[in-house]
């Protein structure tokens, strides 16, 4: 259909959805038609707002494709560099590789980024520009009940000619909560619309009337009606997407946040706290058993439902403002999240809930020399829009174990383009590991470039003083092997990375060291060669935004993670994590006037030393 | 004050001026988007008016109908019975109207969309048109006024507010849904292979209201009056297809007023009612034999024509067809029957026959 007959009929729907709101009359069963029907002008402008908000949101409609007839469904660009999302269970018959087309009527490659498996969301690129169009962002916590909206994607995978549908409806609640399909899959504050949601319109855009970006499609509820619409279908909140893009981004798998506690709604009302796990972060803050949540991220939470909202939205790893109420008492504390799975639980979960591979063409099947001949989706092919079912009955059978990866049986193995070949690295627990090394080779340089002792040397030890509030002198002496520090009259070392584990183990002053360390060595040998080290993504730093760029690594049996101002790229802590079970040495650094100014050690929330630098030296090794 | 209320406050100011000037400019329609951006232009400059940006809201009056609607939990809860439904508050004092169905097979429980709980009585039923009203003891809540005389038409909008799926959990408010009355007729419709009870006027909507879990939500008009009350989910009888419906209020008002008075519960006026069998026509006074009955939906194709009869004296012959009865579809004997059963004996029937390819008029005169 073309653009315009497509558009004149949205116009036509328009005029007759437009007036449900308010008072409205419908007067034309009278209306002699003797001169062409002249509308009200104040009706043509609400139209051209209309076309104008589907006018500017359509651009950034992505319709995926599986090469080989392996499915599809809908994406929606994010930024100029081609970064989209759409659900994990549209990329996950592809593996890494899709084609994308736009409504300009061209294709694109794009490789997998990252997966969000429990919250349905995956991250992939676009390749071939730098400027593409993409979506703006709305608030979808001021979304309401009522609101107008519109889908757009690629229902029935219709969008052979590249054209994207659009669809019209209401958001018909919000905050709506989802039991999870099968065992992994959990929709927290989503988005229910009756805009029409089909087979296919997974992972694209839903739009407000504006034309800003409300959320991911998600899932339908599908039942005896068949596989079409029923009137419902759920979008992931664009700001649980928000939450999660620098998680993405990292190339990781990524996995939920959970509290470490269970909660009940009481009957007199409020979230109870009704079991607690004595070793998670939330414990050691101080929450307790019967105590009362009444705010969690900044937003207040009044039933066990509303708990399990915000914190279905959150990454596992967060550290988050948490307010409760205990015995008359309220407080407001961080909170560091847990992961709801274990690395190699999730894992295997991910892998059991991946649909079978696509249905192989009839042909026989070819060698790995048919290179040569590799089959493409054509409009002839069978494909199949993917859209799982939200179980009102959960009588789907479960789909068996298949082989992931970026090499998935059947024809959409074949012929992966060099561009997205290029762009991908398979490693274990990664979506695409080539992403991870990106980010990694940013943060290094970004540390790099403020290291505060001059440029990075194999073999230099540091040497910092500086001076508590108090005036109590202090010296930090780190070197390959060597770690020394002086407070006052006290003088404390360690022998090894095995001590500096005990120190910060033990909440002691010496935990000072390790973080500045590792931040050294860093440095020095950059993340390749400093051993274990990835890219996590991005978080709060003490419960509060912007996200702050996180880089983890592992240093002698010690996590140790680096938080980065997103648009200063400057330093400003370093977490040694030495028992997942105990605080972690947070190392807080000041900056002022491009320069570290001070220093600050916290255990949980107490701070042991505070202290300005008057020194930073970075000496050649005493060798 | 509510922001909400206030907008639909303002809405019904700023309605009534558009309503005229609607009419004077002999216009088609007044939209939504039109009625908020005119209502946030005209409270922009008082400071308690929503920060929300004009023509957002297909419904300002939404949050007040969700406000209404109730979500009923009950009996069920095997595979294909789910064991909630829908309701909505018709007074002050906590009655609620919903569909008579298998949920209410025990003393339900109504959660408000405040998320608020109570145990329910079920006070009365009329099972011609599938109502129960229940009460809940509380007081001050909103309510629908179930009003004496809506002129609810095709075309025009609607919302719907129903617990569909029972999505809405806890303390969440119901679902809304919009669209449009697509017509008004009488319901033919079945439930397995049970025809329903109720066979009077039903608003056929065309959004897919008539869910799981949606029988007895609320269909309210643009003003946010309460015109139907969306019922179980069914099919048409003739084409196996979904319906979505709900029962026009003005079907429900005397039974709903009955039952909360405590009177009688009278059945909803039938326009043709059953008649005693010696009082309606039948197959022997009209003088007509058909084929054999024997299958579940056989055709009413005549057998033979008895000399001397309404049938006979209209010259109808063996193997005519008889496809329409005062205009109504027959589908089957049975439905032939049942129609006749509707026709005083008195009066003469016309009917619609095929004859070979011929389509005609046959007027039966008694």
């Amino acid at each position: 259909m073309s653009l315009k007959s497509c558009l004149s009929r949205i116009v036509f729907s328009g005029l007759s959805l437009l007036s449900v709101g308010g008072l409205s009359l419908v007067c034309c069963r009278s209306v002699v038609a003797a001169d062409p029907i002249q509308l009200d002008p104040m009706l043509q402008l609400a139209e051209q707002a209309r076309v104008a908000a589907i006018d500017r949101a359509r651009p950034s409609a992505v319709s995926v494709f599986v090469p080989g007839g392996g499915g599809g469904g809908s994406g929606v660009l994010i930024s100029p560099d081609g970064y989209a999302l759409t659900n994990f269970h549209v990329t996950s018959p592809a593996g890494s590789f899709m084609r994308c087309g736009l409504s300009d009527g061209r294709v694109y490659d794009a490789v997998l980024v990252g997966l969000d498996p429990v919250g349905d969301l995956a991250m992939i690129r676009l390749l071939g520009r730098d400027d593409f169009p993409f979506a703006t962002f709305a608030d979808s916590l001021r979304a309401r009940p009522g609101d107008w909206c519109m889908v757009i994607g690629n229902p029935f995978l219709l969008a052979t000619n590249l054209q994207p549908t659009v669809t019209w409806g209401i958001l018909s609640g919000v905050g709506r909560y989802q039991y999870p399909s099968g065992t992994l899959l959990e929709y927290a504050d989503c988005l229910q619309t009756d805009a029409s949601i089909n087979p296919g319109n997974s992972g694209g855009p839903i739009y407000n009337a504006d034309g800003e970006l409300l959320g991911i499609v998600g899932r339908c509820s599908f039942e005896k009606r068949g596989r079409v619409n029923v009137g419902v279908g759920y979008a992931i909140s664009i700001n649980q997407a928000k939450n999660f893009l620098g998680y993405l981004r990292s190339g990781r798998i990524v996995d939920h946040a959970t509290l470490g506690a269970t909660v009940a709604t009481d009957p007199d009302g409020g979230a109870v706290v009704s079991n607690i796990l004595e070793s998670s972060d939330a414990y050691r803050r101080g929450l307790r058993y019967n105590a009362e949540i009444l705010e969690i991220d900044g937003r207040p939470v009044t039933t066990a439902n509303d708990v399990q909202n915000v914190l279905g939205t959150l990454p596992s790893g967060w550290r988050v403002d948490v307010m409760f109420r205990d015995r008359g008492k309220t407080t407001r504390v961080q909170i560091r999240l847990n992961s709801v799975h274990g690395q190699d639980e999730l894992l295997a979960k991910m892998s059991s809930a991946l649909p079978p591979p696509p249905p192989v063409p009839d042909e026989p099947e070819e060698d790995s020399e048919g290179d040569e001949s590799p089959k493409e989706g054509g409009p002839g092919e069978p494909l199949q829009p993917d859209q799982p079912e939200t179980p009102p009955h959960p009588d789907k059978s479960p789909h068996g174990p298949s082989p992931h990866g970026p090499s998935p049986h059947g024809p959409a193995a074949q012929a992966i383009p060099k561009v997205v070949a290029d762009m991908f690295v398979e490693r274990r627990g990664y979506a695409n590991y080539f992403f991870n090394l990106r980010q990694q080779d940013r943060f290094i340089d970004s540390l790099r470039g403020q290291f505060p002792g001059g440029a990075a040397d194999e073999t230099a030890q540091w040497v910092i003083t500086g001076k508590t509030a108090e005036g109590t002198e202090l010296e930090v002496r780190v070197a390959d092997d060597q770690y020394a520090m002086v407070i006052g009259e006290t003088s404390l070392q360690a022998s090894g990375r095995g001590e500096l584990f005990e120190a910060v183990d033990s909440d002691s002053i010496l935990g000072i060291v390790p973080a500045l360390d590792a931040w050294r060595t860093m440095l020095e040998r950059g993340p390749k060669q400093f051993g274990e080290s990835y890219y996590q993504g991005t978080m709060p730093l003490g419960g509060q935004r912007p996200l702050r760029d996180c880089m983890v690594a592992l240093y002698g049996g010690m996590e140790v993670r680096w938080l980065m101002h997103p648009d200063t790229g400057l330093l400003e802590c370093i977490e040694v994590v030495a028992d997942r079970d105990s605080d972690p040495a947070e190392l807080w650094i000041r900056h002022q006037d491009g320069k570290i100014a001070g220093m600050e050690l916290r255990y949980g929330i107490d701070t042991l030393v505070q202290f300005d630098v008057t020194n930073w030296e970075r000496k050649e090794s005493a060798e | 004050m509510n922001p909400f209320r206030r907008i639909q406050l303002l809405s019904h100011q700023c309605g009534n001026a558009m309503q005229t000037a609607t009419f004077q400019l002999g216009c088609v329609l007044v939209t939504a988007g039109l009625l908020t951006q005119s209502v946030v232009a005209q409270s922009s400059t008082d400071q308690s008016s929503s920060k929300r940006p004009p023509g957002r809201s297909a419904a300002p009056g939404a949050h007040d109908i969700q406000q209404r609607v109730v979500k009923i939990y009950g009996a069920g809860g095997m595979q294909g019975l789910e064991p909630y439904q829908s309701g909505f508050l018709v007074s002050p004092e906590g009655h609620v109207a919903t569909a008579w169905s298998y949920v209410l097979d025990v003393e339900p429980i109504v959660v408000l969309d405040d998320g608020r709980r109570f145990e329910s009585k079920i006070i009365g039923i009329e099972p011609s048109l599938e109502l129960a009203v229940l009460k809940i003891d509380a007081s001050d809540l909103p309510y629908f006024e179930v009003a004496k005389q809506l002129d609810a038409q095709w075309g025009d909008p609607v919302l719907a507010v129903s617990n569909l799926f029972g999505i809405a959990t806890g303390n969440e408010p119901a679902s809304v849904m919009q669209g449009m009355i697509a017509g008004v007729t009488n319901l033919d419709a079945r439930r397995g292979t049970f025809r329903t009870p109720y066979r009077g006027k039903v608003l056929i909507l065309d959004l897919i209201a008539n869910n799981p879990g949606a029988a007895g939500g609320a269909v309210a008009d643009s003003q946010g009056r309460l015109v139907g009350m969306l019922g179980k989910e069914l099919r048409d009888s003739g084409t196996g297809v979904w319906l979505n419906y709900a029962l026009p209020i003005d079907a429900l008002r005397v039974a709903i007023g009955d039952i909360i008075a405590g009177r009688a519960t009278t059945a909803a006026k039938e326009e043709n009612p059953l008649l005693k069998r010696d009082q309606s026509h039948n197959l022997t006074t009209l003088g007509l034999v058909l084929v054999p009955d024997v299958l579940e939906s056989t055709p009413a194709y005549v057998d033979a024509v008895p000399p001397g009869r309404p049938a006979a004296r209209a010259d109808l012959r063996p193997d005519d067809l008889i496809l329409l009865v005062e205009g109504q579809r027959v589908a089957d004997q049975k439905m032939l029957t049942d129609l006749l059963r509707r026709i005083d004996r008195r009066d003469a029937v016309s009917i619609t026959i095929q004859r070979e390819s011929e389509i005609l008029p046959i007027r039966l005169e008694p």
